[in-house]
C-alpha cells in the first residue's frame, strides 16, 4: 500500500473509527461487518464503496487491517468531497475534509457534534489546550500510544460545518488524544476516547469506572473535556477549575452538574426548540431508546421522571432522566424514588444558566404542587389518606364510614375548627370556646370513644377502630366536649358556649342529679350502676325520639325507624343533652345548684312547645346521632352538625332525668384510665386498649338499656314542665 | 385489604395480576377469570346510554363463602377485579371505591408512560408498590 499521510486529526479520526469498528478488540484488524457498516453510514453509492475497499486493498487481505482502514476512510472522505477515486489522491488532496457518517449508531456522536458544532472550528488544535492530568480513571489508550503511523503533522483542520449528524464532532476527544499524540510520553491519561459509535459515550465510562468514581466523575470528565475543548479552548485554568469542581466530591451523586446540565439543555434543543415546551413521549422515548438500555429500565426512568405524569417531558424532567440514563449506563441501580436533586422544582431554581427565560419554567415546574398524592413518586402514607377521606366525604353523612385519619390530622382540623370565626351558626364554634380543655377532654375521651366506638352497631370494623381510634376519639371529644362544656359557658341562650372542662361537668352534674333526685324521685339505682363507663363520646342517638315518640310524633318516628340500631349509643349523650340545658341554667347563675330554680328559669328561655322542642331535640340527636355514627372517623362534617344539635339542646332540653345518666357518665369518665393515644403506640397497646373498651362496652350496653327507660320517665316529665312554663310565662314576663 | 387485584385488558386477557398468599394463587386467577363473566353481563347490560349511564364501578360481583368479587371497568374496557377475604369483617363499600379509584389512577400513570406499549403485561414498580400496599399485609 502507498503510504498514507493523514493529519493529526485525521489520524485521531481514523483511528477512533478504526477503535470502533474493531470490536474483536484485535486492534490490528477491524470487523468487517462493522466496517461495512461504517462505509454504508457513509451515505456513498454502494460501488463506490466497493472500489474503496478494493482500492484500499482490503478485498485483497480479505480483512481491514488498520493501514487499510485508513486508506478506505481517505478515500470515502475523497468519494464524499467528490473527487474521483484513485490511489494517488490519498496523499495529493490536501485539505480533505474528514469522511462523514451518517449513521444511527453515530448519534451519541451527533448529540455531541450536535453541541459542539463549532468543534472543528478549533483549528488551533495544535493550539495549547493542555489537557487536564488525567483524573485517574482513564484506561490506557494503548491503541492510541501504540501505533503512531504517521508523523503528527500539524494542518490546520479545515472546517467543515459538518451537518449535525457528521461524525466530525463525535469524538470529543479527538482532539484531546491528538493533543496526546503530540506528547507521546503523556501516557495514557486520556480517558480512552469515546469510541465514536453506539454508546460509544457509555462505554468510555463504563471502562474507565474504575476506582473511586462518582458517575458525576466520570460523565463531568467527559464534559470537561468537551467544554474545555469548545468553550473555553484556550482557557487551561478554566478547564482545570472545572475537573477540580467535578473532583470535589459531591455528596449527592444525583446532582447535576452545570456542564451535564448544558448538555442536557442542548440535547434537549435538538428535540424541541422551546426550552419551555415539552418533549412529547414519542420523542422522548426514541430518544432515550438509542441508550440501548433495556425498556423496562427506560420505563421505570420515566416513571421516576414525569414528574407530573403528564406524558411528557419538561426541561427538568428531560435533565432527570437524562441524568437517570447516564448513570444506569454507569452501573449505577436506578433509584426506587427520584431523588431530590433531580426533582423538577429542585433543578428549576438551580438552573440558570441557559434559560432566558426561566419564569414560566419555575412556575410550571416549581410548585410544590407536584406532589400529588396519587403521582408523587415519594411514598408516603398519606397518599391513601386523602383517597379514603373523599370517598367518605363523598357519600352521605349518614353513611357510616370510617375514615383513617391521622391524628395529626385531626388536631388540625379541630384547631381550624377552633380557629374558625365564632359564628353563631357555625357549627364548630363552641370549639372554639377552650381549646385547651378540648385537649384534656380528648384525654379522657379516648377511653369513651373506644367503648362507643367497640360498642358500634355494626360500625367499622374493629380494624379501622384500631386506626381510628384517636381521630374517633377526638371527634366524639369534640362533641362531647361542645356538649358537655357548652352549656356551661352559655351566658346567653343563643350564644356558643364556651366548652367547660368536663370534670366541673361532673361535678355540676352530680350536683344536679342530687336535685333532680329531689325533683324527679326517680330511683338513683340505674344511676348509680351505670358507673361503669359509659360513652359520652357518640352524640345521642334517636332515643330521645324514641322516647319522645308520644311527644313528637311523626318526625321521631323517622328518626326512630333510622336510628333505632343506634339507640343504645344515644343514652351517653342524652345526660349531656339534659345537662346543657341545666347547665345553661347554670351558666346564667354561675353555678349548677338547685335544678328546680333552674328548670323554671331556663324553661322561660326555651321559648316554644315542648313538643316543638322535644321534637327539635330528637331530629338533632338523631341526626347528631347520624352523623357521629356515620363519620366515625370523618371529622370534618359531623363534628359541626353534633355541636350545632347540641346547642341548640341545651338552648332548650329540660329534662332533668338526663342529668343522672351524664353523671354515671362523668363518674365512668373519671373511674375510666386515661387510655393513651391509640395512634403512634404499639399494636398492642392498641389491642389492650380495644379489649379494654370492649369490656366497658358490654357495661355500657347495660347501663344503656336501664337508661333509656330513665329517660323515657324523664322526657314525660319535662314535657309537663314545659307545659306548666308555659301556662306561667304570661305572669313571669309581666 | 384485598386478597387479590387483577387488571384485565380489553380482551380478557389478564394485564396484572397479584395475589396473595401465593399459594392459592391458581384459585383467585380462577376466580377473576369467572368474574368476568359476571362483568360482561353488567357492563352490557346498560345497553343504550352507553358510557354515560354506565357507572366505572360496578359493585360486588358475586360472593363466595370464602370472598368477596368486586369489579370495576373503564371507560376503555379494561377491568379491575379485586377479591376481598370474606373473614375480614366486610370493608366499606367506600374503601373499595378508593381502592378502585387508585389502581385506576396507577393505571393512567402506566399508560402515560411512553414505553408501555399498551397490551404488555404491567411491570411498572410504582403500580406494584401500590398494588402490594393494598394487599393484605398479615400473611
Amino acid at each position: 500500500m502507498e503510504s498514507l499521510t493523514l493529519t493529526d486529526v485525521e489520524q485521531k479520526y481514523y483511528s477512533d473509527l478504526f477503535v470502533y469498528c474493531d470490536t474483536d478488540n484485535t486492534k490490528k484488524v477491524a470487523s468487517n461487518g462493522k466496517v461495512l457498516d461504517l462505509f454504508r453510514a457513509a451515505q456513498l453509492p454502494s460501488d463506490v464503496v466497493l472500489q474503496i475497499t478494493e482500492l484500499c486493498g482490503a478485498t485483497r487481505l480479505g480483512h481491514f487491517g488498520r493501514s487499510q482502514f485508513y486508506i478506505a476512510l481517505k478515500l470515502i472522505a475523497v468519494a464524499q468531497s467528490g473527487l474521483p477515486l484513485r490511489v494517488e489522491s490519498l496523499n495529493s488532496v490536501k485539505d480533505l475534509p474528514l469522511p462523514r457518517f451518517v449513521v444511527a449508531k453515530n448519534e451519541q456522536e451527533a448529540r455531541h457534534t450536535a453541541m459542539y458544532p463549532d468543534l472543528e472550528n478549533q483549528g488551533p488544535y495544535q493550539g495549547v489546550i493542555p489537557r487536564p492530568p488525567a483524573r485517574g480513571q482513564v484506561k490506557k489508550v494503548s491503541a492510541h500510544e501504540v501505533i503512531q503511523p504517521c508523523v503528527p503533522t500539524v494542518e490546520p483542520q479545515p472546517d467543515t460545518t459538518s451537518p449535525v449528524v457528521s461524525p466530525h464532532h463525535s469524538p470529543p476527544t479527538s482532539p484531546h488524544a491528538w493533543r496526546k499524540h503530540k506528547r507521546q510520553a503523556s501516557g495514557g491519561n486520556v480517558e480512552r476516547p469515546p469510541v465514536v459509535v453506539a454508546g460509544a459515550v457509555w462505554t468510555p465510562f463504563r471502562e474507565s469506572q474504575s476506582g473511586t468514581h462518582s458517575i458525576l466523575q466520570t460523565v463531568s470528565s467527559l464534559f470537561q473535556r468537551i467544554v474545555s475543548i469548545c468553550y473555553f479552548p484556550l482557557n487551561v485554568s478554566l478547564a482545570n477549575e472545572i475537573q477540580r469542581q467535578s473532583s470535589s466530591g459531591y455528596d449527592d451523586p444525583w446532582k447535576i452538574t452545570d456542564e451535564q446540565r448544558q448538555y442536557y439543555i442542548n440535547q434537549f434543543k435538538t428535540i424541541q426548540p422551546d426550552l419551555n415546551g415539552f418533549i412529547p413521549g414519542s420523542a422522548a422515548k426514541e430518544f432515550f431508546t438509542k441508550s440501548k438500555l433495556p425498556i423496562l429500565e427506560l420505563s421505570h426512568i420515566w416513571e421516576l421522571s414525569d414528574f407530573d405524569k403528564d406524558g411528557a417531558l419538561t426541561l427538568d424532567e428531560f435533565c432527570a432522566a437524562f441524568h437517570l440514563v447516564v448513570a444506569r449506563k454507569n452501573g449505577y441501580d436506578l433509584p426506587e424514588k427520584l431523588p431530590e436533586s433531580l426533582m423538577p422544582k429542585l433543578i428549576d431554581l438551580d438552573d440558570s444558566a441557559e434559560v432566558p427565560d426561566q419564569a414560566p419554567d419555575v412556575g410550571y415546574s416549581g410548585s410544590p404542587v407536584e406532589v400529588t398524592p396519587n403521582k408523587s413518586p415519594m411514598p408516603s402514607l398519606n397518599q391513601t389518606w386523602p383517597d379514603l377521606n373523599q370517598g367518605n366525604e363523598d357519600t352521605a353523612i349518614v353513611h357510616p364510614v370510617p375514615i383513617r385519619m391521622t391524628p395529626s390530622k385531626i388536631h388540625m382540623q379541630e384547631m381550624e375548627l377552633k380557629r374558625t370565626g365564632s359564628d353563631h351558626t357555625h357549627p364548630t364554634s363552641p370549639l372554639m370556646a377552650k381549646p385547651p380543655e378540648l385537649s384534656e377532654e380528648t384525654k379522657l375521651a379516648t377511653s369513651m370513644k373506644f367503648v362507643t366506638v367497640n360498642s358500634g352497631d355494626g360500625y367499622s370494623s374493629s380494624d379501622s377502630y384500631t386506626s381510628d381510634q384517636d381521630p374517633i376519639t377526638s371527634v366524639v371529644t369534640r362533641q362531647r366536649s361542645n356538649s358537655g362544656t357548652s352549656p356551661e359557658g352559655l351566658k346567653v341562650v343563643a350564644a356558643p358556649p364556651p366548652p367547660p372542662p368536663r370534670p366541673n361537668a361532673s361535678h355540676s352534674r352530680s350536683s344536679s342529679l342530687d336535685m333532680n333526685r329531689n325533683f324527679a324521685a326517680h330511683p338513683t339505682g340505674p344511676q348509680q350502676s351505670g358507673v361503669v363507663a359509659c360513652p359520652p363520646a357518640i352524640p345521642p342517638r334517636p332515643l330521645p325520639t324514641q322516647t319522645s315518640g308520644p311527644h313528637s310524633g311523626h318526625r321521631s318516628d323517622e328518626g326512630l325507624a333510622a336510628h333505632s340500631t343506634t339507640s343504645p349509643q344515644q343514652i351517653p349523650e342524652q345526660p349531656n343533652f339534659a345537662d346543657f340545658s341545666q347547665f345553661q341554667a347554670f351558666a346564667a347563675s354561675d353555678q349548677p345548684n338547685d335544678d328546680g330554680e333552674k328548670h323554671p328559669e331556663s324553661l322561660p328561655s326555651t321559648e316554644g312547645a315542648g313538643p316543638l322542642r322535644t321534637v327539635k331535640i330528637d331530629n338533632q340527636e338523631e341526626r347528631a346521632a347520624a352523623t357521629v355514627n356515620s363519620a366515625k372517623g370523618s371529622i370534618m362534617a359531623p363534628p359541626p352538625k353534633p355541636v350545632r344539635r347540641r346547642l341548640k339542646s341545651e338552648d332548650e332540653l329540660q329534662d332533668e332525668a338526663l342529668p343522672p345518666k351524664s353523671n354515671v357518665i362523668a363518674t365512668v369518665l373519671a373511674t375510666l384510665p386515661s387510655i393513651p393515644r391509640s395512634v403512634g403506640k404499639d399494636k398492642k397497646a392498641i389491642q389492650a386498649s380495644i379489649r379494654r373498651n370492649k369490656e366497658t362496652n358490654t357495661v355500657l350496653a347495660r347501663l344503656n338499656s336501664e337508661l333509656q327507660q330513665q329517660l323515657k320517665d324523664l322526657l314525660e316529665e319535662r314535657i309537663s314542665l314545659e307545659v306548666q312554663l308555659e301556662q306561667l310565662r304570661p305572669f313571669s314576663h309581666l | 385489604m384485598a386478597v387479590c387485584i387483577a387488571v384485565i385488558a380489553k380482551e380478557n386477557y389478564p394485564l396484572y395480576i397479584r395475589s396473595v398468599p401465593i399459594q392459592n394463587e391458581l384459585k383467585f386467577h380462577y376466580t377473576v377469570h369467572t368474574s368476568l363473566d359476571v362483568v360482561e353481563e353488567k357492563i352490557s347490560a346498560v345497553g343504550k346510554a352507553m358510557a354515560d349511564q354506565r357507572e366505572l364501578y360496578l359493585g360486588l360481583l358475586y360472593p363466595t363463602e370464602d370472598y368477596k368479587v368486586y369489579g370495576y371497568v373503564t371507560n376503555s374496557k379494561v377491568k379491575f377485579v379485586i377479591v376481598v377475604d370474606s373473614s375480614n369483617t366486610s370493608l366499606r363499600d367506600n374503601e373499595i371505591r378508593s381502592m378502585f379509584r387508585k389502581l385506576h389512577n396507577s393505571f393512567t400513570d402506566v399508560m402515560c408512560n411512553p414505553f408501555y406499549n399498551p397490551g404488555d403485561t404491567i411491570q411498572s414498580k410504582a403500580f406494584d408498590s401500590m398494588v402490594t400496599a393494598m394487599m393484605v399485609q398479615a400473611s
